[in-house]
């Protein structure tokens, strides 16, 4: 078994960060050589040559279908079968890369395997060079078997950019003094297949460019080679997506001196931290940016229409930007109780544990979605904010639920203009995270008139018409009384009088505060001692 | 129309070709599969990108808990840290404890579990010998470098056809309809064979795992899907006999294909065609509606479920379109003659693929209709084709006379939309 002694990276570390063989049904991420193709698809000008079995080109539709994307992604595939296996998958690849070199004409090649292409060791880098083809041939050592999409996609695009990069040249005549000219960035992060990239990206060119600071490249996203070449010509990088981008500016850091940003631009006051950051970098002036009114987030969370979002808890879950950024937002911008936060992204789970000791709750880092499901329902949360595997959660659940995070779905592509980093995102959190939230005074109409034969509990928000309309005691059904603890038939009856989304919270209060105090039977005074103990 | 079979013309040329395939993997057949087979179970033994394949392929998300799951193998596996036996053990004794409601698994292997010759049958067969007879365990694989896309549904039926049970000696003829279709085909059609006499019926597969069809030389195999090669061959070996007959597609193709059965069965023809001749009116009548659509539009098929043969034939003889290219990943000449001999002689055949001259060749055709695979539709429309999914054929009910109409629907649909479209 040759393959036994290729396997890259240190086992050792491996051996306490990764499980054995894992069971699965959905997964948050991709495998690597997808998150390489997101970076070759979001550029120009870049061609991916990837050994693969016939059945890997189901990629293509991520792009395709769930993007919409009109045209292929840039990413030939040698598609080998069992009947080459030992004979010459080697040189189907040298054949496919010499192909797509003709036909494509890309200014740079990547080259590399997939999962299976990384069992039988065809060295697709070597069979690269030995073509000698005009062009940067860029191998990409991707450990399927370790590593997953984002981190991919990072070492695809800091692969490129080692590979392509070069500092400014300090000897053209015609290059003004730094003094002279505006304060010059770059901006890195934005994908192909990214969560809401392509607004984000919009709105912070427009933000960078009312700072009057000029943007040289931006990359992955519609960069060629040639424009990552003149990533060094720029005075400081704008990391929009660490996931994507961290490794990438930190070697630009190294190598040029460019500092970076660090402040992730989701939500208001994070937007203005992010100004405050590029101004110190750039040495602009941007105390009447910061003192323009310019989002509706802060008003509309003050009105006093908003007081029912007071304390609502949320379940917060997410790759790590994503999560913290929105962790923040819910706690600090509409004064929501964030009872969860996590993220499956354990390159950067620092960021969320950092975060989760500051509002005082146990982070969840895991990739195990029934594992996400388990902590969902443990926390009773009245929304959730995840990814498309927690709208799911929130499906069976009857919780209502926004997307906040890859992994993305079709619907995560919207028509309109729909960004989540700057001002206008700020806007666009508020809107599609108190949207899916029965709305204040509904709440307390329905539990008034809880039997009112049309506007019954298991009505949905009257604002959703159709969506949830089929919920029922989901809630109920989920929750086992324990069997040494009973409810007589009064109590039981005025528990099902408050309204669905605080029932099983009050369910399970009023069972701890009955155990706490060694009573087996829960009548009408325990259910109010209780509601008295806990408060709302 | 005319229902006389014209002399078959053999060896009719087929391009073959090599080069990158835009096709799925067998493991897409657990999509459908997992829902035929009520009590069943798939776990594919593989990597990340095969789990990411089952959820990203057909928005299966829609299902709670779907019944398939995929074994992630990692690198301990990989680099024998860790006995990737004892793990696989380990991961369907979890999977079972959760799911007591399961009855038949299939361990089905994948392009990294056949390179690195996991041996996936000797693990059936040990964990058969544990969980006997509450569960039943088979294998096989749905790997991309052995299957295509459908072919994986061939490998799960031929994986069963040896433990299907004996049929008892001197047991009166059974008909045996293999390939899995909607519930509501199976039910019609069942109902018809009823009232034809046609004696026992069975479907394969069964939608409760213990309800397996017995088999044997007195059994009559009609196959209701032309992906099923490996399957009608295991079959044909436990002594089954093989009907020949086009697919039952469109009101020609069922009627074929029920007349072919009903001379197996030793049906009179004269019954038979008293019960099907109404059917076979009706369905008529649902054509002729989509008929103005779709007559002389120009059609071109990529290659994606190898019903692409069977479809050419309905849509060119029953509908009056003309067939540029039909594209099948794989061309079982033997099992496709009945269908092939239906075909205009002049239609361009081609078998494997070669994705980028094909789409040249499509280009360059500019046919009215492409009928192709998910990742390749989307740039084609955004180059002014109008696209049909394959895989939706697979997915929605096509057989049978009542559903004639359905099928012309669906290549009428993308047309009429476009002429809709002002913008």
């Amino acid at each position: 078994m040759i393959w036994l002694n290729y396997l890259p990276g240190p086992l050792i570390a491996a051996q306490d960060w990764w499980p054995d063989m894992d069971l699965t049904i959905w997964t948050y991420e991709a495998p690597p050589h997808v998150g390489a193709m997101r970076i070759a698809t979001a550029m120009r000008g870049v061609h991916y040559v990837l050994h693969a079995p016939q059945g890997d080109t189901y990629a293509d539709l991520l792009f395709t279908m769930i993007e919409r994307n009109k045209t292929r992604p840039p990413v030939t595939y040698t598609t080998f079968q069992a009947r080459d296996l030992g004979s010459d998958t080697a040189n189907l690849f040298t054949t496919a890369l010499k192909q797509a070199y003709e036909r494509f004409q890309p200014q740079a090649i990547l080259v590399g395997s997939s999962c299976t292409a990384e069992l039988i060791q065809d060295d697709p880098a070597g069979l690269g060079r030995a073509l000698n083809l005009p062009v940067p041939i860029i191998p990409l050592e991707l450990p399927s078997y370790q590593r997953k999409e984002n981190w991919g996609a990072a070492e695809t695009f800091y692969q490129l950019v080692r590979t392509l990069a070069a500092p400014a040249k300090t000897d053209a005549a015609d290059a003004p003094a730094k003094a002279d000219r505006a304060p010059r960035c770059n901006i890195l992060g934005p994908t192909a297949l990214g969560f809401r990239h392509r607004d984000d990206l919009a709105e912070i060119r427009g933000l960078l460019t009312s700072m009057g600071i000029e943007i040289s490249v931006t990359a992955p996203l519609d960069a060629t080679p040639a424009d990552l070449a003149r990533l060094g010509e720029a005075d400081f990088n704008v990391v929009l997506y660490p996931e994507i981008a961290d490794n990438t500016a930190q070697w630009l850091k190294r190598s040029f001196g460019q500092p970076f940003t660090k402040c992730i631009p989701i939500g208001v006051g994070a937007t203005c931290d992010f100004i405050r950051e590029v101004a110190a970098l750039s040495g602009v002036d941007a105390s009447a940016l910061l003192a323009d009114d310019r989002s509706r987030l802060p008003w509309y969370s003050a009105s006093i229409d908003s007081n029912y979002l007071t304390g609502k808890r949320v379940f917060i879950f997410g790759d790590a930007t994503h999560a913290v950024a929105a962790a923040r937002i819910a706690s600090k911008e509409l004064g929501f109780t964030v009872a969860g936060l996590g993220t499956y992204s354990r390159e950067f789970a620092r960021d969320v544990r950092t975060m989760a000791e500051e509002l005082g709750i146990e982070p969840l880092i895991s990739d195990d979605y029934l594992a996400v499901e388990a902590a969902i329902i443990e926390a009773r949360p009245e929304l959730i904010l995840g990814t498309q595997m927690e709208r799911h959660i929130a499906k069976r659940l009857g919780l209502p639920c926004a997307v906040i995070s890859a992994p993305v779905h079709v619907q995560d592509f919207p028509a309109r203009y729909s960004p989540q980093m700057g001002f206008e995102g700020a806007n666009v959190l508020f809107d599609s995270w108190v949207h899916p939230l029965m709305m204040g005074l509904e709440e307390h109409l329905l539990g008034m008139f809880r039997d009112d034969f049309e506007f019954s509990d298991d009505a949905a928000p009257s604002h959703l018409a159709g969506e949830g309309a089929r919920r029922n005691e989901t809630d109920d059904s989920k929750e086992h009384t324990p069997q040494d603890l009973g409810w007589n038939d009064e109590a039981a009856r005025e528990l099902r009088k408050i309204p669905f989304f605080v029932r099983g919270k009050a369910r399970r209060n009023t069972e701890i505060f009955a155990r706490d105090r060694g009573l087996t039977m829960i009548n009408l005074d325990v259910l109010y001692d209780a509601k008295a103990h806990f408060g709302r | 129309m005319s229902t006389t079979i014209p002399r078959p013309h053999l060896d009719r040329p087929i391009l073959k070709e090599r080069g990158q395939r835009e096709v799925f993997c067998g493991l897409t057949g657990i999509i459908w599969l997992h829902r035929k087979i009520q009590d069943a179970f798939f776990l594919i033994v593989g990597s990340r990108t095969c789990a990411h394949l089952m959820q990203s392929a057909a928005g299966v998300m829609i299902f709670a808990e779907p019944r398939f799951g995929t074994a992630i193998i990692n690198e301990r596996d990989l680099a024998g840290l860790s006995d990737a036996n004892e793990e696989l053990d380990r991961v369907v004794d979890q999977l079972l404890a959760r799911r007591p409601d399961i009855k038949l698994l299939f361990l089905v292997g994948s392009c990294p579990s056949e390179v690195i010759k996991l041996d996936l049958s000797r693990a059936a067969h040990r964990l058969s010998g544990r969980f006997s007879p509450d569960v039943r365990i088979l294998n096989y694989s749905g790997s991309g470098i052995e299957t295509t896309f459908t072919q994986g549904e061939d490998a799960c039926l031929a994986s069963m056809v040896p433990v299907l049970p004996d049929a008892t000696k001197g047991a009166a003829p059974s008909l045996l309809i293999a390939g899995t279709l909607a519930d509501v085909v199976e039910d019609q059609i069942s109902r018809l064979a009823n009232d034809a006499g046609f004696g026992d019926v069975h479907f394969f597969p069964p939608r409760r795992a213990h309800a397996l069809p017995p088999i044997g030389p007195d059994t009559h195999i009609l196959l209701a899907q032309p992906f099923l090669t490996d399957t009608a061959k295991a079959l044909t070996e436990r002594g089954a006999q093989l009907i020949p007959a086009p697919f039952p597609l469109g009101a020609e193709g069922t009627s074929l294909w029920l007349q072919a059965a009903g001379e197996a069965m030793g049906v009179a023809p004269k019954t038979l065609e008293a019960l099907i001749a109404p059917k076979r009116a009706r369905a008529e009548r649902a054509l002729d509606h989509y008929r103005p659509m779709l007559e002389g539009k120009s059609l071109f098929f990529f290659p994606d479920s190898q019903l692409e043969i069977p479809l050419a034939r309905c849509l060119s003889r029953e509908l009056g379109m003309r067939l540029i290219e039909v594209g099948s990943p794989f061309i079982n000449q033997r099992l496709m003659a009945p269908d092939l001999d239906l075909l205009p002689e002049d239609v361009m055949l081609s078998e494997g693929q070669d994705v980028d001259k094909q789409l040249d060749r499509c280009l360059a055709a500019q046919p009215d209709i492409v009928v192709c695979g998910l990742g390749l539709a989307n740039p084609l429309e955004a180059h002014g084709m109008t696209t049909k999914w394959s895989i939706e054929l697979v997915f929605t009910p096509i057989q049978g006379f009542e559903q004639a109409g359905d099928l012309a629907e669906l290549f009428a649909r993308p047309l009429d939309r476009r002429t809709r479209l002002v913008a």
